[in-house]
């Protein structure tokens, strides 16, 4: 049978303030364990939360970047479960008052766009860590994490694919790594993501029995987890058996999803009104003032990208995915050269480095107004296109200017036809078996010649004229 | 008159004498509480060698001319024990927090520490402020001072007692449904409740958090005037802490109740209030009235269900409150645990006693799926409604006065196995707590079986000046004030 997939996402991401949600301490990552906590967010008797309004300015900032209602009143409310990582036995969450509701994104998917509905944004604090070490048969908590804001995005289910969901993720972060709020890195946690799937037959109006999967540490396993349970669910409906309403475990090593508790297992969270917090009075004037500081967002500016550089869709759409490289790229246009050569610069070699090496654009050496620097010394034909990826190279490692790259290493592309001409002719006398064929009509065999000049020459001469002098050589003869 | 009589004003102008030491007063209260505190128990934990200390430190200061003193210069108090005090174990009564060390102070305590007070203890009380009687305390029994047979009410029981015995000059208690005036009254002192939201709750043990507050209990009406001036601020620890400007509570004391409008609630004085306690109350009113005030009998049409109201929102914030009591950060953790699960039954099982579990149980079914509209949600608004009666009668009257309990103390035991009747004692008192407005509960004389009767005079939001001023008026032209147990 063909059945539609309807996935929805639960999505937290921490927020970028500078001390924690309820009490001053710090929230910086990689502290030692529990040097980040006081009374207050290791929940002793008698403390009292305080909120930051930074995290409710970041989770404001947040809902409008996404197309979210504000409400004029918001509140906090408590969700009660017992957990080690947990210290007051309850979290401070958002029940029926979130700060956004009823927003959008739009995702494009193999070039068809989609708009995706956003249910609500809440504002939470995050749980600490369980360290289950080589302590005996103990577990070990770091409450450091205890009370870094969180805002929990939770997706329509309007999702039909993974690989929908991939691009709605995709999407979702960068929006909020325009905006400034979080730093959203799956790897440290500072973004996370759950997800509701369900199966049911093409063309049915009810959903099907949802799983909801949890663990999913990347995006690459938000998208492998979701086709395996995809495919798993699809496979028990085939049986004719009924897929069992259950939270499962993403197993990256065994790539397989596991079941984690079941709905009979589900936790009642006895949620009420957080007595010790007022609610918060969300003024229209405050509302437009964050209005304000919202930067241009992803959409725009792949839009601009296209009119203003006119770029092809895909690149504006690669380049402005990521908020660093999408900066880094229009440092390197504004020093005067070609956006399309910048973007290719970027969109192959720049960013081929940093998958191949897993590093991010912070780490590596070279400024943006460097390789529009190199790109102008391409342009000018002081280098090669060739050349200039060994200039790019050493540029990613050193840092250095491309002009002295050049000068050091005596790269300055060979453009004297007098010059060129004299190793043509050589490599036209040492090779008569490449000269026959050419003459015999295979005109591919003139690119062994190049290559020799090439090589005779370490690669400096300029491509275009070693062709078109080979060219005139061979058709003298 | 012995000092243990004497005013905070009194005290303060015999130290400006050089006729007492601020260590011979806390000697003579450490000395007192050695008297009668082996019988009374009032007191879970003492701080002798810091408050001696600190008495030594004051002493010094005090030979120096023209230093500014704060507000309760060298006076011992005595601190309910749900109230955090760094390095002073602090357990809210309970055994779970047994070993508890706090590694802060609470709001109130920094500000009696700035005001210069001297701590001697810790006092006993109901285990997180869950009971009416002290008896609900996972420590020890404290005896009403005027007869050993009866409870000191509860659960400020033992800061009550203390105050009533002369143990300490002074006293912080805590009120969430009653809990420092109903002990002022079985104790025949008084007990002020501050509005919510005047006194900072930072440091205090929560037990329900939308109705806890902290306040005084004191021998006279002016001491309570000098505390509710250090212990009134705003603090940015706490949000529910309210931003007003703080009368000179001292200066509102001005003795005159003249045209002074006095609703009396029928509801307060009607089925279930002693006869005794009844007449007392009508005295006190003919009392004023003969001072100028203008008597009115008004209603409080919710007052009924003020009681089961409270035991519904209590229990639900208390069943989350306590779950941070889990064993695994702090206090006693169960050592027969062998995984996470069975180590917080046991801790839980073991720490808490049988008033606790059952709020617990209880605020958790009212919280529950399912049960939420039912019960949580519509207590709430009822709650609204009882705020509602009183704000209608506040837009006439300037106090409402009732008495502030429906007895005088019963007996050790009397009510223990019967939780409902020791709950229904509680009607007077909840319903103030329920609006968030202050009272005050004054002696307003003795009942023939010798045990005193306590007169609750509430007052509108913040306005404690009035409750103040009206309590003090009774109590100057009044003698029941200086009754006195004999130990």
């Amino acid at each position: 049978m063909k059945y539609e997939t309807v996935i929805g996402l639960e999505v937290h991401a921490e927020l970028s303030t500078n001390t924690k949600i309820f009490c001053g301490c710090p929230t910086e990552f990689g502290a030692p364990p529990n040097t980040h906590t006081c009374p207050i967010c290791l929940g002793h008797p008698g403390v009292l939360p305080v909120l930051n309004q930074r995290a409710l300015e970041f989770a404001i900032k947040a809902s409008l970047a996404l197309n979210c209602e504000i409400g004029e009143e918001s509140k906090f409310d408590r969700k009660n479960y017992f957990y080690p990582d947990l210290p007051k036995a309850y979290q401070i969450s958002q029940y029926d008052k979130p700060v956004g509701q009823n927003g959008w994104i739009d995702i494009e998917v193999n070039g068809e766009k989609k708009r995706i509905g956003i249910t609500r944004l809440h504002l939470e604090e995050d749980a600490g860590k369980l360290i289950h070490s080589d302590f005996g048969d103990s577990t070990l908590v770091d409450y450091n994490r205890v009370g870094v804001p969180l805002v929990e995005i939770v997706s329509e289910p309007d999702l039909r694919s993974p690989e929908e969901a991939r691009a709605y993720l995709e999407k979702l972060r960068s929006i909020l790594q325009y905006c400034e709020v979080s730093d959203v890195k799956m790897e440290q946690g500072s973004l996370r993501c759950d997800a509701n799937i369900s199966l049911r037959p093409v063309g049915q109006a009810e959903f099907g029995t949802k799983a909801e999967l949890k663990n999913m540490n990347s995006f690459r396993n938000v998208q492998r987890g979701l086709e395996y349970e995809q495919q798993r669910q699809a496979d028990i409906l085939d049986k004719g058996e009924a897929v069992v309403q259950e939270t499962r475990r993403w197993d990256d090593a065994n790539a397989r999803t596991l079941s984690m508790r079941g709905k009979e297992e589900a936790h009642d969270y006895r949620y009420f009104p957080d007595p010790d917090l007022i609610k918060m009075k969300i003024s229209r004037e405050w509302v437009e003032e964050i209005r304000t500081t919202i930067p241009e967002l992803p959409d725009e500016r792949q839009a601009r990208y296209v009119k203003e550089y006119g770029l092809p869709m895909t690149d504006a759409g690669v380049l402005t995915s990521s908020k660093d490289i999408s900066d880094f790229f229009q440092d390197a246009v504004a020093t005067g050269v070609d956006a399309k050569l910048v973007s290719n610069w970027i969109m192959g070699d720049l960013m081929g480095y940093l998958n191949a090496e897993q590093l991010e654009l912070k780490d590596i050496k070279m400024s943006a107004v460097s390789l529009g620097e190199m790109v102008k010394l391409i342009d000018k034909g002081t280098i090669s296109s060739k050349i200039a990826k060994t200039v790019f190279k050493e540029m990613l490692e050193t840092g250095k200017e491309p002009a002295k790259i050049v000068e050091e290493k005596g790269l300055v592309q060979i453009s004297d036809e007098g010059a060129i001409r004299q190793i043509a002719q050589e490599a036209i006398a040492n090779n008569p078996q490449s000269v026959e064929d050419y003459k015999a009509g295979k005109t591919q065999a003139i690119g062994f010649l190049v290559g020799q000049v090439m090589k005779a020459t370490k690669g400096k001469a300029n491509p275009g004229l070693v062709n078109q002098l080979l060219k005139e050589e061979l058709d003298k003869m | 008159m012995s000092i243990f009589d004497k005013k905070i004003a009194e005290l303060h102008s015999d130290l400006d004498g050089k006729q007492i030491s601020v260590s011979e007063l806390v000697d003579a209260s450490f000395q007192r509480i050695k008297q009668t505190d082996d019988k009374l128990k009032a007191f879970l934990v003492l701080d002798e060698e810091g408050a001696k200390q600190k008495a030594k430190q004051l002493d010094g200061q005090l030979s120096k001319e023209g230093e500014e003193r704060g507000l309760l210069f060298g006076l011992p108090a005595a601190v309910k024990d749900n109230i955090v005090t760094q390095n002073v174990t602090t357990t809210a009564g309970s055994q779970l927090l047994a070993n508890y060390n706090p590694i802060y102070n609470a709001t109130v305590m920094e500000r009696l520490g700035a005001a210069e007070a001297i701590m001697v203890g810790k006092t006993n009380m109901d285990e997180f402020g869950m009971g009416s009687s002290t008896e609900n305390s996972g420590f020890q029994r404290t005896l009403n001072p005027w007869n050993n047979e009866y409870v000191p009410g509860g659960s400020s029981g033992g800061s009550a007692a203390a105050v009533a015995a002369r143990q300490a000059f002074f006293a912080l208690g805590t009120d969430t449904g009653g809990s420092i005036r109903q002990p002022a009254s079985f104790c025949g002192v008084v007990g002020l409740k501050p509005t919510y939201g005047l006194v900072s709750r930072f440091g205090l043990i929560s037990y329900a958090s939308s109705l806890d507050t902290i306040g005084p209990i004191t021998k006279n009406v002016e001491d309570a005037a000098y505390l509710l001036s250090v212990l009134a601020a705003h603090d940015p620890f706490d949000s529910t802490s309210a931003e007003v400007d703080i009368p000179d509570y001292i200066s509102s004391l001005t003795g005159d109740v003249k045209g002074l409008k006095v609703g009396v609630p029928k509801e307060l004085l009607g089925e279930g209030i002693d006869q005794e306690v009844k007449e007392k109350v009508e005295q006190a009113l003919k009392v004023l009235e003969g001072l100028g005030a203008i008597i009115e009998e008004v209603s409080l049409p919710h007052t009924e269900y003020a009681v089961p109201t409270y035991y519904i929102l209590a229990p639900s914030e208390a069943s989350s409150n306590l779950a941070r009591y889990d064993g695994v950060r702090f206090g006693v953790r169960s050592d027969k645990e062998n995984n996470l699960i069975d180590m917080y039954k046991e801790t839980r099982s073991q720490g808490f006693g049988a008033e606790v579990k059952r709020r617990i149980m209880l605020g958790t079914y009212a919280l529950s799926s399912g049960y939420y509209d039912a019960y949580y949600k519509k207590a709430q608004q009822v709650r609204t409604l009882i705020k509602q009666d009183f704000d209608k009668l506040f837009e006439k009257y300037d106090v409402l006065i009732g008495p502030t309990a429906p007895t005088t103390a019963y007996k050790l035991g009397e009510k223990t196995s019967d939780p409902l009747t020791m709950y229904l004692n509680d009607i007077c008192t909840v319903p103030v707590n329920l609006a968030g407005i202050p009272a005050i509960s004054v002696p307003c004389g003795l009942a023939s079986n010798g045990l005193p009767v306590g007169l609750q005079i509430m007052g509108k939001h913040f306005d404690e000046s009035t409750i103040l001023r009206v309590a003090h008026t009774f109590e100057q032209h009044t003698d029941h004030h200086k009754e006195r147990p004999q130990l």
